[in-house]
């Protein structure tokens, strides 16, 4: 991979998302030897809507790079509730580090970032649009699990707020995956996200329900579908418990099914499955770290000859 | 246009847009920044009969060329326009449109969580796709109805 910025899943190649799993791995399996590969080196994380997880991910791989972060804070505390632009605030933290990681509610936020500063720009979410380093770690996990190849994938749920939907299937149609589509017919895949499967070749199919592919699926990925989207309570209801497993619906999945998540859930997997063979949630939020090493470990050590 | 419109027109200097889908005339003025205010004379026909588009609207602009930019975003409204430069009564050029890569800055995202439409300092910028255009920040496409995101109406 070379690249300034990680802005879409859609920039990756199979090839540098290989290369950027396999660095993953190497250093899961020996965290002691890249230890001080960063010293001395900077990561501005900057959070204009709070994300927990993702924030201490990336604070966590930077420290285990051997490196340090400075965080924004809350937006509340930040001078962007004076109305600076992200623009200005992006040109000023970029004096302050050798990296932003930015997650943001508007769409192409990371992309408006990384026009006017020289760091490399993580995108940590820019609204409902893209997600790529929670792709790295769910296409790690696929990859531990079921392998990347010949692999028939299912996402389910708020196909259409779903960032971490829109990264995920981009970076599956690099790998020829056959992907199913299970939500409700209001949540569905965004023609934009359509446009761009479709023009990469993707095989799609779309379902309401769960049922008509369970039986073939070597992954499910569970996504929330979330209450505030739905002007009426009674809708919301009405859809939600449509798209919760348990265990008994997983009677009918192969013995070899892996359940994803993004985390965090609400009853969207119910406790039931978590003692099963089939989880994998929380592995998959641990692999966060190492594969967010692998990716700071890349974007910050190109030099910049040949972007 | 036959050389016959062109003279009931009595343009002398200035640009004849022809073949303008029909229905499109007004935005055409809009991507111009036409309002009447200006002082150039102008005529548009709305509707006429053409033989290859069924009907037309033509729009005819007395002592004003356009810029590239501005006959690339028609190219969207009207793909069948020419663009025909009149001097001294005579068309002296004539252009069809053709489709750009990219539009900057002429077209508004319909995205309202777009970072476009936020308060930034930045220009719109769509890639041209197959049956549209694509916003190049938040990857929203608009289809048939682009001259309703004219960021100049
Ligand atoms: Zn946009």
């Amino acid at each position: 991979m070379r690249h300034d910025h990680l802005l879409s899943a859609g920039q990756l190649t199979r090839e540098d998302i290989e290369a950027v799993l396999d660095r993953a791995a190497e250093m899961a399996a020996d965290p002691a030897g890249v230890a001080e590969r960063h010293a001395d080196r900077l990561l501005a994380l900057c959070f204009f809507e709070p994300s927990t997880r993702t924030k201490m991910s990336f604070d966590a791989a930077m420290k285990r790079l051997g490196g340090d972060t400075v965080d924004m804070g809350t937006v509340e505390s930040s001078s962007v509730k004076k109305g600076e632009s992200l623009a200005d605030t992006v040109r000023v933290i970029e004096g302050y580090a050798d990296g932003i990681v930015l997650r943001h509610p508007s769409e192409g936020a990371a992309k408006l970032a990384a026009e006017f500063v020289d760091v490399p720009v993580v995108n940590a979410g820019d609204g409902a649009g893209q997600h790529p380093s929670q792709t790295l770690l769910d296409l790690y996990t696929m990859r531990e699990n079921a392998g990347l190849d010949d692999l028939t994938v299912g996402i389910m749920g708020d196909l259409k707020y779903g960032r971490t939907v829109h990264s995920l299937a981009e970076a599956l149609a690099t790998f020829d995956a056959r992907m199913h589509f299970v939500s409700p017919e209001s949540l569905r895949l965004p023609r934009s996200v359509q446009f761009d499967l479709h023009e990469a070749g993707a095989r799609l199919r779309e379902h309401t329900e769960l049922d008509e592919v369970l039986p073939e699926l070597d992954v499910l990925y569970v996504t929330r579908i979330q209450r505030e989207r739905f002007p009426d309570e009674n809708e919301y209801q009405k859809v939600a418990g449509q798209y919760q497993i348990d265990a008994d619906t997983l009677a009918a999945a192969r013995d070899d099914l892996t359940v994803m998540h993004p985390l965090p859930r609400v009853d969207e997997i119910a406790p039931d499955v978590d003692g099963t063979e089939h989880a994998q949630y929380f592995p998959q939020a641990h692999n966060g770290v190492p594969v967010r090493m692998a990716l700071l470990d890349e974007l910050l050590s190109g030099d910049g000859g040949d972007r | 246009m036959s050389d016959h419109e062109l003279r009931v027109s009595k343009i002398r200097d200035g640009t004849v847009i022809d073949h303008v889908t029909a229905g499109q005339a007004l935005n055409v003025l809009a991507v111009l920044g036409i309002d009447g205010d200006e002082g150039f004379g102008v005529s548009i026909g709305m509707n006429v009969p053409s033989d290859t588009l069924g009907r037309k609207d033509i729009v005819k602009v007395e002592g004003r060329e356009l810029s590239q930019s501005e006959v690339d975003i028609i190219s969207l409204l009207a793909p069948e326009a020419t663009v025909n430069i009149v001097r001294e009564f005579d068309v002296i050029e004539k252009n069809r449109v053709e489709r750009p890569e990219r539009v900057v800055g002429l077209l508004r995202c319909p995205n309202h969580n777009c970072i476009t439409n936020a308060d930034e300092p930045v220009v719109s910028t769509f890639r041209v796709v197959d049956d549209g255009v694509r916003c190049e920040y938040c990857g929203e496409i608009i289809r048939s109805e682009i001259g309703d995101h004219l960021a100049v109406n």
